[in-house]
């Protein structure tokens, strides 16, 4: 299991590769890449700030992906979130969890998203023609974090 | 009792302040406690810590509920609702 917060980018295949590399009880690999799109709520996005509170964003990401342990066949999972500035179509989030099986791998992987939106303290901040924002956390991200409660 | 508080995001620029040291009087309190002590200060503090703001807490790296309670040494954390991923 890893879990890295960072700033630089990282290498999507690389890490796809390396959650099932000589494991041969590993069937099914699936992942999932958040990007920054350049509209946000009908506003242009220059670029995106992402704040984090550092120590407690390692803690509730590595909770979320132990209790995603305990629900699935979950042989190996990586999750990085990236810090800092970001601009339009740069990667921010990558989730992969290697399984026995497809079901359990898709599950987890969105498993671990959900509880990441709302759970994580990450905050991103977007920079537009019209000034500094703060984004607004959405009713859907709470709804898709709370179709998982037992 | 001596607590560290920390504020986050939109609010940290509301406030104007990353942290701070804060001695609270009594040996028990609660986050929604240390929430009123703060926003009596009035001015920003009270528009930024008011009921109408939906806020999220932490205690120790551990999300925690308004009537969480603190201890000595506690580090507390208010911010608002997260949006990463």
């Amino acid at each position: 299991m890893k879990v890295l917060v960072q700033r630089e980018d990282f290498d999507c295949g690389a890490e796809i590769e390396a959650v099932a590399r000589g494991n041969a009880k590993v069937g099914a690999v699936a992942s999932f890449v958040g990007l920054v799109r350049d509209i946000n709520e009908d506003a242009a996005v220059r670029t995106m700030t992402l704040e984090h509170y550092p120590g407690m964003t390692e803690r509730s990401i590595a909770q979320i992906v132990e209790e995603a342990r305990m629900r699935w066949n979950v042989i190996d999972c990586t999750v990085i979130h990236r810090v800092g500035e970001l601009i339009p179509t740069d990667r921010i989030v990558l989730v992969v969890v290697a399984s026995g099986h497809r079901g359990d791998a898709f599950e987890a992987c969105e498993f671990i998203m959900d509880y990441l939106k709302t759970r994580a303290p990450f905050w991103k901040k977007e920079q537009t023609p019209e000034g500094t924002r703060w984004v607004e956390a959405r009713a859907g991200d709470d709804k898709a974090a709370a179709r998982w409660k037992k | 009792m001596k607590i560290k508080v920390l504020f986050f995001a939109a609010l940290r620029e509301q406030v104007g302040a990353a942290s701070e040291d804060i001695d609270l009087p009594g040996e028990k309190s609660t986050i929604a406690a240390l929430r009123s002590h703060l926003a009596a200060r009035g001015g920003a503090w009270q528009s930024a810590l008011s009921e109408k703001k939906l806020l999220r807490f932490a205690i120790n790296q551990d999300m925690a509920a308004p009537d969480a309670l603190l201890k000595a040494g506690d580090e507390v954390a208010f911010f608002p609702p997260v949006t990463g991923g």
